[in-house]
């Protein structure tokens, strides 16, 4: 990707989504930590909207923002006398090597690659919203009606664990 | 370019590029610029669509709602109380924007910031006429339902930063009613998608005008449920229980003042024009108007079916009374959403059908009646299932315990 | 300048690597689901790249891989949450570190 345009875009992309997510770790209110999140989800859909991958961007912006993020701050206002704190476990130093040696391992593997790839766009409509629904309806027919059970289950599973002993003895009488 | 249009602005980047050409041959250097300037000044006036826009939402809601309810609306502030709006602004900004102690300053300060900007971002994809679209992306509608989604975190951001426990009842009850309205609304526009087999907003206008009938005759259904979803979501009268007065003093707004609170209030109607504007574009054909754009400029129609919209967010609003929090839960999860997925499956049925037919212009006034006459149905049957009996309505106010409305026993729970 | 795949894997991998270190250095449980969504989000990034620059004839698959990381993790979402919620009320505390019932 070439162009003053792109180039920037990544940039500043980059340096937004690198820098709040580092903010999820770093800051000390549990809740800043969620807007943090939520700052990074609309980075990471603005590089799917560098890469012409405009469908994903949006299902990313309505599902992680308008519903993940949203759920995990719910979540959050549920547990009140929970510790607000955001602190580190007795395994934060091991867990961060880890993650540091991951890290070190994927740069080394990512810049010692000689990558195949297209130069310049890629073919015309062959990204496009149409494409996706074509493969998912088409290729995918079987993982897309999987991926819907398993939402009815989650579904069920999630009213099923959050009720609570008062509602199932009314759902009894009922 | 058509010069015998000369009063239309829908190509206006033409119209002003090729004023400049033909300037450029026969004016001087400077005087070119001196027009150059004169013709920005009227864009410019024209870019201020928006803001008089919502000029026109704050007086005319008021004025409206108070005609409604046989009140005057404002009449003292310059002729017919038109200042109104303005003397109010200039009340707002004069107002110290209070911060409590104990609140988190900056979330406090960024909240009004991120409830702005989105309905900015939401015009870029509306189309007011031919040509007349900033930003004509394949997913318009998609766009349109991802930035609408993020005005709830603003609005979380409000209520948990003033540290109030009525902000912070107020945040949880708008976190909650978005979450339970946002699958009926989704999936009213999907059967509008699935129908019109296209996500861009401007190819709905043109599929409008193609086959001569509103995507909203074709689909009623979805326009009711994309309407009261919409009204839900933007936090208006009958469903505002997010601010609601007489529980929690103002909701998630409790601690506000001042401007910051000011930006609350105009956004709120900014975020309804939105949303008007987009269900002009996507049920009522947008800025065509059944062959009458030949003659009139197509945003006079858009604004036109716009304000129409708009009108009736204003009309509920002035009318009806604002529902409890549980009762309008319920209304989400047991009436909108099984409505929203049956009428998704008859318009998928009816595009199969369509498609088997290929795509003639006659079966879609076929559909257009038949779903009208479902409509009416589905919900008559739908809410008599839920147990809603219209001759058991009364004709009079009635005691909560006659209504068989929830009665507190006094004991403990 | 201009910026080729390698830049987007690396972001893609640094996000990563954050995520998998929020998600085991938090005590909050809630914190741990935050790092499982960042790093499900750089896995989507990373398909995304391979999508847009990969040789192949059918790149959309790439895009479809998303789908379904997206559907996952709004299940996942939602059942973990629920079951934070679950916790809280039986234990009254989401903290990770107090949550060792099963313990010998």
């Amino acid at each position: 990707m070439d162009g003053f345009g792109p180039v920037a875009a990544f940039w500043v992309l980059s340096g937004l989504t690198l820098v709040s997510a580092g903010g999820v770790m770093m800051s000390r209110n549990l809740l800043h930590a969620v807007l943090f999140l939520i700052v990074t989800f609309i980075g990471v859909a603005g590089f799917f909207v560098l890469l012409s991958a405009d469908f994903i961007a949006m299902a990313q912006v309505i599902i992680y923002v308008g519903a993940i993020a949203v759920l995990v701050l719910f979540a959050v206002l549920l547990t009140p006398r929970a510790g607000r704190d955001n602190a580190e476990t007795k395994w934060a130093l091991p867990g961060m090597l880890l993650a540091v040696c991951l890290a070190a391992v994927f740069l080394f593997v990512i810049h010692d690659t000689s990558w195949n790839t297209i130069d310049g766009d890629p073919a015309e409509g062959s990204l496009t919203a149409a494409a996706l629904g074509n493969a998912l309806l088409d290729t995918w027919v079987l993982p897309f009606e999987i991926a819907s059970v398993l939402l009815t289950a989650a579904l069920v599973g999630a009213i099923m664990l959050t009720r609570t002993p008062e509602e199932e003895a009314e759902d009894a009488l009922s | 370019m058509d010069s015998s249009k000369w009063y239309d602005i829908r190509d206006l980047s033409n119209l002003s590029s090729w004023i400049l050409e033909n300037l450029d041959k026969v004016l001087p250097f400077e005087l070119v610029y001196v027009v150059a300037a004169l013709i920005g000044f009227v864009a410019s006036f024209l870019l201020f669509v928006l803001p008089s826009q919502l000029y026109l939402g704050v007086y005319g809601e008021r004025k409206i709602i108070g005609r409604m309810q046989s009140r005057y609306g404002p009449n003292r502030v310059g002729p017919l109380g038109l200042f109104q709006p303005i003397a109010d602004a200039i009340k707002l900004i004069q107002k110290e924007a209070l911060t409590p102690t104990s609140a988190d300053r900056v979330v406090m300060y960024i909240a009004p910031i991120v409830f702005v900007a989105p309905a900015v971002l939401l015009w870029a994809v509306i189309p007011f006429g031919e040509n007349m679209v900033f930003a004509n992306i394949e997913v318009g509608l998609l766009y349109f339902l991802a930035i609408s989604s993020l005005p709830v975190i603003a609005n979380f951001m409000a209520g948990w930063s003033g540290n109030n426990k009525y902000s912070l009842f107020g945040a949880m009850r708008i976190v909650a009613m978005t979450i339970s309205y946002e699958s009926p609304l989704v999936l009213s526009l999907l059967g509008v998608v699935a129908i019109t087999g296209t996500m861009s907003l401007a190819g709905m206008v043109l599929w409008a005008d193609e086959f001569k009938i509103w995507a909203g005759l074709v689909s009623p259904l979805a326009l009711v449920i994309y309407f009261i979803c919409v009204s839900a979501e933007l936090n208006r009268t009958p469903t505002d229980i997010a601010e609601a007065e007489s529980e929690i003093v103002a909701g998630y707004l409790t601690e506000y003042s001042g401007m910051k609170w000011g930006l609350f209030y105009g956004m709120d109607i900014g975020y309804a024009l939105a949303a008007s504007a987009f269900a002009a574009t996507v049920f009522l054909g947008g800025y065509t108007l059944f062959g009458l754009e030949q003659w009139i400029p197509g945003w006079m129609i858009f604004i036109g079916k716009t304000h129409l919209f708009y009108f009736i967010f204003i009309w509920t609003r002035g009318t009806l009374p604002r529902l409890r929090s549980d009762q309008l839960m319920e209304f989400a999860w047991k009436f909108m959403l099984p409505l929203a997925l049956l009428n998704l499956f008859l318009l998928i049925t009816e595009r199969m059908i369509w498609a088997e037919q290929d795509y003639e212009k006659g079966f879609i006034y076929l559909f257009a009646v038949v779903n009208i006459a479902l409509s009416v149905l589905l919900v008559w049957l739908w809410a008599r299932f839920n147990g809603y009996k219209p001759e058991a309505v009364p004709m009079r106010p009635r005691l909560v315990k006659e209504a068989r409305g929830y009665v507190p026993t006094g004991e403990a729970n | 300048m201009s910026i080729g795949i390698e830049h987007f894997l690396t972001v893609g991998a640094l996000l990563f690597c954050l995520g998998l270190a929020i998600a085991l250095s938090k005590r909050n449980a809630i914190g741990v689901l935050m790092g499982v969504e960042l790093m499900l989000n750089a896995v989507n990034l990373t398909l995304i790249t391979f999508s847009r620059f990969s040789v192949s004839d059918t790149p959309i698959a790439g895009h479809t891989f998303v789908v379904f990381v997206l559907t996952v993790a709004a299940a996942e979402a939602a059942v973990a949450l629920a079951l934070a919620v679950s916790v809280y009320r039986n234990r009254e505390t989401v903290d990770v570190d107090q949550l060792n019932l099963l313990r010998s």
